[in-house]
């Protein structure tokens, strides 16, 4: 394919973009061929950062597995470590009390704020504003404190344990996430006033990097960038876990495709996150937080999968068991994969910006490309 | 375009571009909205579930809790504890398994809290210490049983 | 009283006594070479500060605070810390070119400094055709970001100098007519009979709605022509990672990063002078006691606050917005404001012949 570009037109450039490059938010190696500014193809090179996760999760236990996969995407630690925990449930048949279930949908719903939120300065940083980036910061912050109150870290939490939560919720936890709904609240429309207005930024991102819906089910490309597009594929709508189906919540989906239809999906779910965490932090349930589990977990042997949508879209855990204390063969389908995957066929014909733009619109975490 | 769109273009987006310059002049003068913590003038203020590193707390009589039953080595997911028994002869005759060494790879350990869980009598627990920085990765290895020390009475 | 035109004045005095016309001269050409290399030295200083604490301030941050009282001689270690550097030319760079890109774009800030009045009748040369001088000159330094783009032999360094080309070229006719409307209203290309000119009150103030517009449009071109964010597609840290001196290191590169910040003083220092009045004090109408004040307030001090003004206004820009692409900040400069440009200049210039100004 790379002949077939060269042969096509002898006079154009070839780019190493990363593994160390400012936009690349880790060590993703972009190999662009260019005509003057213009994009002509790009190819995404993998593997620098590859710790071979999943084989590492056959040596271990079905409670030691968890911790690992907040090295994944760690913006969406708790996610991850939440998917983990569904799908060895699921296997072992252990009822989750009702609280732990409320515990779990908050501490998601946190994280997906905090991982929107560093998202959100991060795609400000792209396009060439900084101050956003360190905004952004003061409000992950305030999540992050929260978490390290209740969870005992900031980044990756290990909440998650199978049957439902390590500890119990911190005396103070419902009121500072009380405080932190009023702070953001008015933080939000900062980011409006900030970004989403702005008349430069809206030109950086309206009509760039379009994605059509077709092309975005056949790239498996979830979450946001779905949503984006046009695809509805919230997880959490379509096939609810814990206490999902009870909540009022909307599916955000733009029609648009393009980055700035990606930039409001997000926005739009800080706002839907927000009003997850106002329905459940007055009605945490009593009981207990966590399940009576045998001291050494086994799985019956078998095949089992269990999805969950993070704050970069689904995330998958497929568990083959061949009924030992560790899993036979672990995969773990994660969003930032197939979401890089249509990054070339978005960016073709658009400039050396774009791409950097589109880049972020597309949040990528290496480390949950990689795995 | 017509030559009304051509200014409204205009207008719109510099009314866009004022309103961010307006929340940053804001800022610009509002020095009480600045969340700078200053870390090593001002300590930072710690959860008490905060995990910096493992440690076993000792009584005043160099007594503590561990039993040497290995089930947080067990529980590790990355080796990093390890942990040495010996036999001690109790005064009634018998031989019994106690703690010789509980040697914890500081440099190994991902803050996990399993070990913690695992512990069935409680003998380790996270303290808040976070300035891990040595000079040499051999100081990480870590000895958690005060020399002398041995078990509490009453802990099975 | 004291000012910075007395200070010159016996200083030249003194020389003439003792040296006689020819020698003192002479000394004074040195001294003035002294002063400007200097005043860089010190500019530098005292702007990469105001830039980090601006910057910090609207970031909800701090800023430097650890060396020196409130940070201030923070700037000076990091000057140190350049000059120790090692320099590193890259293999397979033009090393001739390389080196010489860095002096070009210094010297080209150093000459920009020549008409410029830091106060009453203080002027390095007052050149009857100061503000074409200016524009003529500034319009060099786009060769040197291009020897230092092309010369590195790096496809980064030598996007940013194709870009930063393009840019240059197309903002400087802006900033060109926007000064041009100023020297239709005060009749005169010369510094100091612009000033002289806007001695009953700035230009800002007397000349409509038309001199508004310039202004913007002035500081619009200039932000774009000194290469800075929002316009700073040249470097785009994010996209090109340090654009034209990615290659550069220790006493090179605090060259280019000295040249951009003389850039912006004396961009500012020109906008001062054509639309707020360079020195000149703040007169109101027939106010004599409020203008007595007025200009009992040294002519220096008004001259940088209303340069550091323009300054501070720059930086905001940088630090509010994201950086335009490079196709839509060429729209912006041919579709929106040479026009505006042109209609505006046209309508001072009805204003001035028709003398409608104040």
């Amino acid at each position: 394919m790379f002949k077939e570009v060269l042969a096509e037109d002898q006079d154009c450039l070839t780019l190493n973009v990363g593994p160390q490059h400012p936009s690349t938010h880790g060590v993703l190696h972009l190999v662009i061929t260019l005509k003057g500014e213009t994009i002509l193809r790009v190819d995404p090179h993998l593997g620098y950062i590859h710790r071979s996760i999943e084989k590492m999760c056959e040596s271990l236990s079905y409670r030691q597995f968890i911790y690992v996969t907040s090295r994944m995407d760690y913006l969406s630690a708790h996610i991850n470590n939440h998917g983990c925990a569904l799908c060895v449930e699921k296997a072992l048949q252990i009822e989750v009390p009702q609280r732990a279930q409320v515990i779990r949908v908050l501490m998601d719903e946190l994280t997906r704020i905090a991982s929107h939120v560093l998202w959100w300065g991060a795609m400000a940083m792209d396009v060439g504003a900084i101050t956003p980036f360190f905004h952004a910061f003061r409000e992950r912050e305030m999540i992050n404190e929260i978490m390290e109150e209740t969870c005992g870290a900031r980044l990756t939490m290990n909440y998650m344990v199978p049957g439902g939560v390590m500890y119990d919720l911190h005396p103070n936890f419902q009121r500072r996430v009380k405080q932190f709904i009023s702070f953001f609240k008015s933080k939000l429309n900062e980011y409006d006033e900030l970004l989403t207005d702005n008349i430069i930024f809206k030109q950086r991102t309206q009509h760039i990097g379009v994605l059509r819906r077709e092309d975005a089910i056949s790239f498996g490309a979830t979450g946001p960038v779905g949503r984006g597009s046009g695809w509805a594929c919230d997880v959490r709508k379509r096939a609810p876990y814990e206490c999902y189906h009870q909540l009022q919540f909307e599916q955000v989906v733009e029609q648009a495709g393009d980055c700035y239809a990606r930039y409001l999906v997000r926005m739009g779910e800080m706002r839907q996150s927000l009003s997850i965490i106002e329905q459940l932090i007055d009605n945490i349930p009593s009981g207990d937080y966590q399940a009576k589990t045998k001291a050494v977990l086994k799985l019956p042997k078998g095949e089992y999968y269990s999805r969950v949508e993070t704050a970069r879209g689904e995330f998958g855990v497929y568990i083959v068991s061949d009924g030992g204390t560790t899993p036979y063969r672990i995969k773990f389908r994660s969003p930032g994969f197939s979401n890089l995957s249509a990054l070339d066929h978005m960016s073709r014909g658009h400039k050396i910006g774009d791409l950097v733009a589109i880049m972020g619109s597309l949040d990528l975490v290496i480390p949950d490309i990689d795995r | 375009m017509t030559l009304k769109q051509y200014f409204r273009n205009i207008w719109d987006g510099m009314r866009s571009l004022a309103a961010g310059m307006r929340r940053t002049g804001y800022y610009f003068f509002h020095h009480k909205e600045i969340i700078t913590q200053e870390y090593p003038d001002v300590p930072p203020r710690l959860a008490e579930r905060f995990r910096g590193e493992v440690v076993m707390p000792h009584n005043e009589n160099n007594e503590h809790r561990c039993t040497g039953c290995t089930a947080c080595e067990l529980a590790c997911p990355n080796g990093t504890i390890k942990i040495i028994t010996k036999y001690e002869i109790t005064p009634d005759g018998k031989k019994k398994k106690a703690l010789d060494k509980f040697i914890y790879h500081l440099e190994l350990c991902t803050m996990c809290n399993l070990c913690i869980i695992a512990c069935p009598t409680d003998a380790i627990k996270m303290s808040q210490a976070f300035e891990h920085s040595v000079f040499d990765r051999s100081q990480l290895i870590k000895i958690l049983n005060k020399p002398g020390s041995r078990l509490m009475e009453g802990v099975e | 009283m004291i000012s910075l035109e007395f200070i010159l004045q016996s200083v030249d005095r003194w020389l003439r006594d003792r040296l006689g016309h020819e020698v003192a001269v002479a000394v004074e050409y040195v001294l003035v070479g002294l002063f400007v290399i200097l005043f860089f030295a010190v500019l530098g200083l005292v702007l990469v500060f105001m830039e980090r604490k601006v910057s910090a301030w609207m970031q909800v941050r701090l800023g430097p605070n650890r060396v020196g009282p409130g940070g201030t001689l923070q700037t000076l270690a990091d000057t140190i810390k350049l000059v120790s550097k090692e320099g590193l030319t890259p293999a397979g760079a033009d090393r001739f070119l390389f080196n010489l890109a860095p002096v070009l774009m210094i010297v080209v800030s150093m000459l920009l400094l020549a008409p410029i009045a830091f106060a009453r009748n203080v002027q390095l040369w007052d050149i009857n055709i100061g503000v074409l001088y200016v524009s003529a000159i500034s319009s060099v330094s786009v060769l040197a970001v291009l020897i230092a783009g092309w010369s590195s032999n790096n496809k980064y360094s030598l996007l940013g100098a194709m870009r930063s080309g393009a840019q240059i070229v197309s903002y400087e006719l802006s900033a060109g007519l926007s000064v041009l409307t100023i020297v239709v209203l005060s009749g005169s290309l010369q510094v100091s009979q612009i000033i002289e000119a806007q001695q009953t009150g700035w230009w800002l103030f007397r000349g409509h709605v038309p001199v508004l517009v310039a202004m913007i449009i002035y500081l619009i071109a200039v932000t774009a022509e000194t290469n800075r964010a929002p316009f700073d597609l040249a470097e785009a840290e994010s996209e090109l990672t340090a654009g034209f001196h990615t290659e550069y290191s220790g006493m090179r590169f605090a060259l280019f990063f000295l040249a951009e910040y003389a850039n912006v003083f004396v961009a500012s220092a020109i906008g001062a002078i054509l639309f707020l009045g360079g020195w000149m004090p703040l007169h109101l109408g027939n106010w004599d006691a409020f203008n007595r004040i007025m200009d009992w307030i040294p002519s220096s001090i008004w001259f940088f606050a209303k340069t550091f003004f323009f300054i501070f206004v720059i930086m905001w820009f940088r630090w509010t917005f994201p950086r335009l692409r490079i196709d839509q900040l060429l729209e912006l400069e041919w579709k929106y404001l040479l026009p505006l440009g042109i209609v505006n200049l046209l309508v001072a210039t009805t204003i001035a012949v028709a003398g409608w100004y104040f």
